[in-house]
């Protein structure tokens, strides 16, 4: 692998970065660059360029390559229920007050693959609430959209996810969900009316709609202090009075400017709810 | 080749933050060398352990009990702070990112490295980037070879680099990978790591 410690390789890293911007409007730039480098290294190696700047000459001449760069560039590991815990504490917590509204917009920000998605779809369904919800699931990675919509995942996953489920408070079984056929198992499409897939980026879009929840779990730790900040602020203005917001296991708003918007739900579920006092810019 | 003390042994002082990889045997070892480190110690030690994914975590509680520095599990964007103890969760890499005012934790779920995440490569070649010759590394009993290649940057880097004598470790085999990798400053059992320790972070300076 490169050498991520050289100062030739920030050099290039800027530049590819920069040339990514120019040529696709992906904005990269304001990634965490430590997790970066190590993505873009192994990009490079895979793609028989000793240098991101040999890597550069390619992505800029190719434009068939950039997809396959876009895997390296986005990290897509998921399951369904993934942390359990988050998705019981969602459902002790939030669903008695996502109950009172008539109609409910849910947003799963940089939703990679769907699983978080079709977790959700399913919950809500569990608990009587899919029905007056529209879920919206955005990436920057079409590619992985294209997967996330086609809600289809191999079956040596499927007793992973139904474990999750289980451990999630589950009150059906996952089984009365999908279909299982050569290999893969493909998610009801009852429950894909209630999804939109979407392209959008926490780095250079708006916010789009008023959201009653957000969840965003292990997206803000590829992103910058400055990026997390920006996307922080599109959370903010995306959520209604007292709407909830989700983060990683191990992500926290201890470290950002926007700690004061929100207050902690179930803070060891990373389980936020929007101050009423939060302003504006 | 044999390793032993090289002649290009780091000033003392300079070292503000010290990367320990560690595997089979590793709580052993770290149950040894971090009740022996004084609350005065002035490094932050980030610090990978191999452990099964869906093991919960009890690292923190089992070192705080014993431990004079306070010892945290790494959580995202987390200022470094000196003479704090920070494990990597489970699942996760841990990498360092440069901050302002300073270097900050930084969480990956990219693909495992070794078959391990948290993988002590990661640790070690994000932290030799960001810190330079300002850095410690520390190889401890484990069974494969993660953690030769990020303590080989972190030499090419600048920093200091010690590696628990194999013959003193439960399993030597990461200490021999370590070893057969190039020269290290400094090859020790657990025992006499902590008076190097506070060399490298300069005991008593002020």
């Amino acid at each position: 692998m490169l050498d991520v410690a050289s100062k030739d390789f920030d050099i290039e890293l800027r530049l590819l970065l920069d040339a990514v911007y120019l040529k696709y409007h992906y904005d990269f730039r304001s990634y965490a660059v430590s997790s970066l480098k190590r993505r873009l290294a192994q990009a490079a190696e895979h793609f028989d360029c000793a240098t991101l700047s040999q890597l550069q000459d390619r992505v800029l001449h190719e434009p068939t390559l950039f997809p396959s760069l876009l895997d390296y560039l986005t990290v897509q590991v998921s399951e369904l229920f993934r942390d359990p815990s988050y998705f019981r504490a969602l459902r002790e917590q939030v669903v008695p007050v996502l109950r009172t509204y008539p109609s409910l917009k849910v947003w799963i920000a940089g939703c990679s693959t769907g699983e978080e998605a079709w977790s959700l779809a399913i919950l809500l369904r569990e608990e009587g609430l899919l029905e007056r919800t529209l879920i919206y699931a955005t990436d920057i990675n079409p590619t992985a959209l294209q997967r996330a919509e086609a809600g289809l995942y191999a079956v040596d996953r499927i007793a992973a996810f139904t474990q999750n489920h289980q451990l999630s408070g589950a009150r059906t079984s996952l089984s009365d969900y999908y279909t299982a056929a050569y290999g893969s198992a493909v998610f009801d499409r009852s429950l894909k009316s209630h999804i939109v897939f979407s392209d959008h980026s926490l780095a250079t879009d708006s916010v789009f709609a008023e959201v009653q929840l957000l969840s965003c779990r292990n997206v803000l730790i590829y992103f910058s202090r400055e990026l997390q900040e920006r996307a922080l602020g599109l959370f903010r203005d995306s959520l209604c009075h007292k709407g909830f917001l989700g983060l990683g296991a191990r992500e926290s708003l201890r470290f950002s400017a926007h700690e004061a918007d929100f207050a902690p739900v179930v803070p060891e579920d990373r389980l936020y709810q929007k101050r009423e006092r939060s302003r504006r810019p | 080749m044999t390793a032993s003390r090289n002649s290009r042994v780091p000033p003392p002082g300079r070292v503000d933050a010290i990367v320990v990889g560690a595997s089979a045997g590793g709580v052993d070892a770290l149950s040894t060398l971090l009740p022996m480190l004084p609350r005065d110690f002035r490094p932050a030690l980030l610090i990978v352990l191999h452990l099964p994914r869906e093991r919960p975590s009890l690292l923190v509680e089992v070192f705080s009990a014993r431990c004079a520095l306070p010892v945290h599990e790494a959580t995202d964007k987390e200022p470094i702070q000196p003479g704090t103890v920070y494990f990597a969760p489970p699942d996760y890499h841990l990498l360092v990112d440069a901050g302002v005012p300073g270097p900050t934790l930084a969480l990956s779920q990219d693909a495992p490295v070794h078959f391990s995440r948290p993988a002590i490569d990661v640790l070690f070649e994000s932290a030799a980037a960001v810190y330079g010759g300002r850095l410690g590394g520390i190889i401890l009993s484990g069974a494969n070879a993660d953690g030769a290649r990020g303590l080989a940057s972190v030499r090419e880097a600048g920093g200091a680099t010690l590696v628990q004598a194999p013959a003193t470790a439960l399993v030597a085999t990461m200490p021999a990978e370590a070893l057969a990798r190039g020269p290290v400053d400094f090859v020790l059992p657990l025992e006499q790591m902590p008076a190097v320790l506070r060399a490298w972070g300069g005991a008593g300076a002020v």
